[in-house]
């Protein structure tokens, strides 16, 4: 039992390891496309054009929402391979 | 049929339904009350939640701010959906695990502490209740704008639908509605987008219109827009930044943080069946917002340019005053539109002169309510607008009056002062919270107290600098303790509120401000509704600082996050 218990606990460990990995690259492409691309860097991309738009003002008002989207549906897909691999899933 | 009467027709339908929905969806549980029974399915809590979210400014007022900003409102659009990505990654799953009703129960519990949850509780409260002030007063306004009753009789009208599904229905009959008030308010909301679209790009859909050329020409919409605005002496509208670089970026991260961080949110995620769902569920809810917020910049654009166009073609003459259109006089007449005739010529001089500008008065609402009736769309279109105009304000006073009820039933009555109380009798307990929320909420939608002024302020600042740390840090750090915690969100609180009333007033009181609303006095020129993140890095460093001079945590207390951190093993929310 003791055993178990210590295995299960590594293998806890090693999940919530590879989930906070997971977690923080997915936080950092939040970042790039909405404080970078949409803030900090958006003159710079202005200078480039997307059809009617300039780039750094589309990333402000219509392609960081997106990517936010892309983001969630991305992490709960990876999450999910993650649970089964880990034997943690409902 | 002329127009007021259709849109009592549409109106009154959607009224049908959600009373309708009342009846159907009662709770006869405290687990349907608080949590709708825990089975709701991902995409239709996504939706419920979208509609909880998106409140009235959103609807009538976000736009509006859009179009008047230009690049400078994409704090607003950015900040009020990053936050979803908050959610979804760093606690919606995790809330979902532990299981339990409320946000300040996990505190409690994390932190082994009523004091805890007590802290949590009143910052709750004050962020909803403030929160819900605003609700209050868009119910008011936009009942009276549209059924042309009085603000009173508007208000005590939406008080009486709120009353009958939530009462009675609790959290089950508010997803229920909510879903409907969500279909509604994105038809009314994308519909008039659509036709505009079309009419001035030739592209239907408005994310790709405003990116588009404009009809029979060689010309981009945005340009063309840029070069109106710029040449009347107004900012350019793609680059016209509000404030300094660095406050956009503060006062983005405060919203979102302030989002993923707002109780009456958060509670919706309880509903669903497994921790899976809790986080696709969340992008639901994202892509349900994300339709109309990416909708909004596009119907800001056109009815800037709209607007402008109609006033002053391109190359063309002002418009003749006796000769304004009828949607003009129309909202002339509510004092949203008002012209003053300066230098007598009977022509419409609109510019971003303050000495020789007519246009004394454009209210941002205008932008949203009028642009139906600009392009020229049927009435059943305009009925729509004002259908889910109320859905929008409807939907999010339910949504906070839930969090602010189950708080009192569940947090204080029988978490802390009458744990002994049977299941049937906080049932009970609740319902007569959520009539007296309701009643408290009308009362101060009537008589706005000084501090409503500055709701945005106070409960994102409160959601921001205190919960929304104390929620991360406890599922994020297995070291931070109970006196960690509670001096965290203390120190974060104040920090927020001395900025925010230092500027502002005490409770927004004008007179006790103490040192001046200039910006001069700004901390590197952060505005004070911008502060709540730097409440949240205070409330950050405060909480880790005194939980290293502390005692760790028990160790049940520690299982209990190795607990949450893990799916398997869920069950449905319940009390105990």
């Amino acid at each position: 039992m003791a055993d178990n218990n210590q295995e299960s606990q590594v293998s806890r460990d090693a999940y919530w390891k590879a989930n906070l990995k997971l977690l923080t690259i997915m936080l950092s492409v939040w970042f790039a496309i909405s404080y970078l691309c949409g803030i900090v860097f958006v003159t710079q991309l202005n200078a480039i054009h997307l059809g009617g738009f300039k780039l750094g003002f589309w990333f402000a008002q219509q392609g960081s929402m997106y990517g936010f989207v892309a983001i969630i549906f991305i992490y709960a897909r990876l999450m999910d391979k993650l649970d089964r691999k880990f034997n943690v899933h409902e | 049929m002329d127009l007021q009467t259709t849109t009592f027709i549409v109106v009154g339908i959607t009224f049908a339904i959600y009373i309708g929905i009342a009846f159907w969806a009662r709770a006869s549980t405290t687990s349907e009350f608080y949590v709708a029974g825990g089975g709701i399915h991902p995409i239709a809590n996504g939706m419920a939640t979208a509609a909880d979210w998106m409140s009235a400014a959103s609807f009538l007022s976000m736009a509006g701010l859009i179009a008047y900003f230009g690049y400078g409102g994409t704090v607003f659009l950015m900040g009020w959906t990053g936050g979803y990505v908050l959610l979804a990654l760093l606690l919606a799953p995790y809330l979902r695990k532990y299981g339990k009703f409320t946000v300040p129960e996990f505190i409690g519990d994390r932190y082994y502490s009523k004091g805890a949850r007590i802290v949590a509780v009143i910052c709750l409260i004050v962020a909803s209740v403030t929160y819900v002030i605003g609700q209050m007063k868009g119910i008011g306004v936009a009942f009276s704008r549209f059924l042309e009753v009085t603000y009173e009789t508007g208000l005590l009208l939406g008080m009486g639908i709120v009353f009958i599904y939530a009462v009675i229905g609790g959290m089950k009959g508010i997803t229920y509605t909510q879903i409907a008030q969500y279909v509604i308010l994105i038809f009314a909301y994308t519909v008039p987008a659509v036709f505009i679209s079309a009419h001035l790009t030739g592209n239907p859909i408005p994310q790709l219109g405003l990116g588009s050329k404009l009809v029979g020409t060689d010309t981009y919409l945005l340009d063309r827009l840029d070069q109106v605005v710029t040449e009347l002496g107004f900012a350019q509208y793609t680059t016209s930044a509000r404030l300094s670089s660095l406050n956009t970026f503060v006062y983005t991260l405060s919203l979102m943080i302030g989002t993923a961080g707002l109780p009456h949110v958060i509670i919706r995620f309880f509903t669903v069946k497994k921790v899976r769902d809790a986080r696709t569920s969340a992008g639901w809810a994202l892509v349900f917002i994300t339709i109309l917020y990416t909708t909004a910049p596009a119907v800001a654009a056109m009815a800037r340019l709209n607007l402008h166009e109609t006033i002053k073609p391109t190359g063309g003459e002002a418009m003749i005053y006796d000769e304004r259109p009828n949607w003009f006089k129309n909202w002339e007449k509510t004092g949203l539109l008002q012209f003053n005739d300066l230098n007598g010529d009977g022509r419409i001089t609109y510019n971003n002169d303050p000495a020789t500008n007519e246009m004394v008065k454009i209210d941002n609402d205008i932008m949203v309510l009028a642009n139906p009736e600009i392009a020229g769309l049927p009435n059943w279109v305009i009925a729509l607008v004002a259908a889910g105009g109320l859905a929008a304000a409807l939907s999010t006073a339910a949504g906070l009056l839930l969090a602010i009820s189950s708080a009192i039933s569940h947090d204080l009555l029988k978490g802390v002062f009458r744990p002994d109380i049977t299941e049937k009798q906080e049932l009970l307990a609740s319902r007569v919270a959520m009539a007296g929320a309701i009643g408290m909420a009308g009362y101060l939608g009537y008589k706005p107290p000084d501090f409503a002024a500055g709701t945005v302020a106070l409960a994102f600042g409160l959601a921001a600098s205190s919960i929304f740390p104390a929620l991360m840090m406890g599922i994020f750090s297995k070291r931070v303790t109970k006196e960690g915690a509670i001096a965290g969100m203390i120190a974060g609180i104040t920090v927020t509120l001395l900025y925010v009333f230092q500027h502002t007033g005490i409770m927004f009181i004008a007179s006790t401000k103490y040192m001046g609303s200039m910006q001069p006095n700004w901390f590197f020129g952060i505005e004070p509704n911008a502060f709540g993140a730097i409440g949240a890095v205070v409330n950050f460093v405060v909480a880790y600082g005194v939980s290293m001079v502390t005692k760790a945590p028990p160790q049940d207390v520690q299982d209990l996050i190795e607990h949450i951190r893990v799916p398997s093993g869920a069950n449905s929310a319940q009390s105990h």
